[in-house]
């Protein structure tokens, strides 16, 4: 058990598979002499050289691109993208190559690319760096979509990533990098499962990303006034783990999704479908979503906070469901 | 102003040079049954034709290894073809069964090939370009020796894609061969209505990308520009830009009704036609017979119908394999 930083895991993963296997590669705006833009790959240059760690032009959609290319030609390079806002960018080649390639060509060419890049709000950078559209990429079959939330999963997911045959999207919620914890030994490795964070009988928590730690500050609170949530930590948002959370809801009957995306055709949406279509008849209440305001993202800080998630808005969407406001 | 028919002498064997010409009748026949095949049904989706270009994929692919990697346009049949796609497979293909080359997923505009290293049939203009420059990449850090070679029409170099593979291709001096095939209309849409700059040469060369410019209808010349231009990029000279100049017979699509050129014109292209006009020359140069020529477009046709009863007798895959492939093993 050490205590390390959520950047450090990312670091220490990444230095791991650039000294494993000579086929992987990190490219990516300012991710060498630069020390990455939130400084997670700070002296992999310096260890690995310029050629694989790559700094690129500010140029989405090429670099992104030339990945996919260098997956198919043999390689395992990790792109890193700035942020989901820029990887806009670059859609066309995450949508229409690496999603398809696979299944459009009968199963000759598979991409076994891995993007990073950071998401999410709570840092007042305004509207275009702000965003959170893990969504949008969940909704596209033949890539696997990441959120890890904890040290942990920053230190052990991107192994399995890199060691997938497919694209798989890491999205790192940018305020968590400085988020410190102790790192169990050994740590869990797998990308198919979602996680039980803290174990309830009165309702479920479901959250990913940044609204994990606000998920579980909602716990604490709730569990002041005698309500025992259960917090689970979707940690791949494709493909979804449905099983985990759905049997939770059979066990407390009642549903709260924290999901940092729009509401509208939100991941929590897709969430809520799930646990309709295969738990309706174990609810007690309605199942309820705790998600950002439709608005774009404001730079004012009491206007950033009002529209993002928070623990008390968690904790009054469940006193709604319990019949306790 | 359209330029002369390609003329002059043909500076190869009589064996390479016959086999230039077989390879453009394989195409020009081959897409010829397929828009009758269109016709009849028995093809469906879009369906581009390339015929009129044939000297470019012939020129151009000839000039290439074995080992290299071709990325290729939704107007591919004849890239895949020349690089070494069963004819078989690819028709079979754009009938939609699972004997095609991507088993009926892909259709006309997405035939791929791994044995052949032919990554698409890709149908997103200028999609390909990144793509290419990232296979380059790898070959580049692998040591491989390889070079991809990477089609596209004029069309895509409108699009950002172009320009930051430009970029990055000759910022990382990778080994792509950028083989751009100018027909002068991205769709409907002439060149001079959608370029500010109409010398497509002068974009590349901004990027530092070595150019070429050669006359599309004439597989001589496309050969030469391309064999030079894949021996420097091949040596380590960095990128290779080479816009071949050619034109489109037939309609962009089978969708296309050509409201946007004058018959005229089309007529004044088939005069350049890349088949008659180099079989003109052969003949004058004494390595070619009317008798051989007519073996040669037999043998064509005859490879057309093997591929066309493939297709028939082939297989459609079972509605139950639909998301088969979606992701690899162990995934």
């Amino acid at each position: 058990m050490r205590r390390i930083t959520y950047r450090e895991a990312l670091r220490e993963a990444l230095r791991e598979a650039l000294l494993q296997d000579a086929r992987v590669f990190l490219m990516g705006e300012d991710v060498g002499r630069y020390g990455g833009t939130y400084a997670v790959s700070k002296g992999l240059l310096e260890e690995f050289g310029p050629e694989r760690v790559r700094d690129t032009p500010l140029s989405e959609l090429a670099f992104v691109g030339a990945g996919i290319g260098a997956a198919l030609g043999g390689m395992r390079p990790i792109v890193e993208v700035m942020t989901v806002n820029f990887s806009l960018l670059a859609l066309d080649q995450i949508v229409n190559t690496a999603a398809l390639l696979r299944h459009m060509s009968g199963g000759q060419f598979g991409v076994p690319l891995v993007i990073r890049m950071a998401t999410g709000a709570g840092r007042q950078l305004a509207a275009q760096h702000s965003h959170s559209l893990e969504c949008w990429y969940a909704h596209v079959p033949g890539i696997k979509v990441l959120a890890p939330a904890t040290v942990e999963d920053a230190r052990g997911m991107l192994a399995p990533a890199l060691a997938d045959p497919d694209p798989v999207i890491l999205f790192e919620h940018a305020q968590l990098y400085n988020l410190e914890d102790d790192l169990p030994e050994p740590f869990t490795a797998d990308i198919a499962r979602a996680a039980v964070r803290r174990r309830g009988d009165d309702v479920t928590l479901i959250a990913y990303g940044g609204c994990l730690s606000k998920a579980l500050q909602a716990a604490d609170r709730l569990a002041d006034e005698g309500i025992a949530a259960e917090v689970i930590d979707l940690r791949v948002l494709r493909p979804l783990d449905t099983d985990t959370f759905v049997e939770s809801v059979r066990r407390t009957h009642r549903a709260v999704v924290v999901d940092e995306g729009w509401r509208s055709g939100s991941l929590a949406a897709e969430v809520l479908a799930r646990i309709v279509e295969q738990a309706f008849y174990d609810l007690d209440a309605p199942p309820a979503r705790v998600c950002s305001e439709e608005v774009p993202m404001p730079y004012a800080r009491h206007l950033e906070e009002a529209a993002l998630p928070q623990p008390a808005k968690i904790v009054d969407a469940v006193r709604g469901l319990m019949g306790r406001r | 102003m359209i330029p002369a028919p390609p003329s002059g002498p043909v500076p190869y064997p009589r064996e390479f040079a016959l086999r230039l010409l077989a390879d453009m009748l394989r195409i020009r026949r081959m897409e010829e049954k397929s828009a009758e095949l269109y016709g009849e049904g028995k093809i469906r989706g879009f369906l581009h034709l390339y015929i009129g270009e044939e000297a470019v994929a012939t020129g151009a692919i000839g000039a290439l290894r074995p080992e290299d990697n071709l990325v290729a346009t939704y107007r591919e049949h004849g890239h895949a073809l020349l690089r070494g796609v069963a004819m078989n497979a690819i028709m079979a293909e754009m009938y939609g069964k699972r004997e095609g080359c991507s088993r009926g997923r892909g259709g006309s505009m997405h035939l791929f090939d791994a044995a052949t290293r032919f990554f698409g049939g890709n149908a997103i203009v200028g999609g390909g370009l990144p793509l290419a420059a990232g296979l380059a990449l790898a070959d580049r850090m692998q040591r491989t020796g390889r070079i991809t070679a990477c089609f596209f029409g004029e069309g895509a170099v409108a699009e950002g894609a172009f320009h930051e593979s430009m970029n990055l291709a000759a910022l990382w001096r990778l080994p792509v061969l950028f083989c751009c095939e100018n027909n002068l209309y991205a769709m409907g849409t002439a060149i001079e209505r959608s370029e500010s700059q109409t010398d497509l040469c002068a974009k590349a060369a901004s990027y530092g990308v070595a150019t070429r410019r050669a006359d599309g209808m004439d597989v001589v010349a496309v050969h030469e520009a391309a064999k030079e231009a894949a021996e420097s990029v091949r040596a380590g000279g960095g990128p290779c830009f080479i816009e071949f100049q050619t034109y489109r017979f037939r309609a962009h699509s089978m969708f296309d009704p050509e409201l946007y050129r004058d018959k005229a014109e089309v007529e004044a292209w088939r005069t350049r036609g890349p088949i008659h006009t180099y079989s003109a020359r052969l003949k004058t140069q004494g390595l070619l017979t009317e008798d051989e020529f007519q073996e040669l477009d037999r043998a064509a046709m005859e490879e057309v119908r093997g591929a066309v009863a493939y297709a028939e007798a082939g297989t459609l895959e079972p509605v139950e394999d639909l998301a088969r492939d979606l992701c690899g093993a162990g995934a």
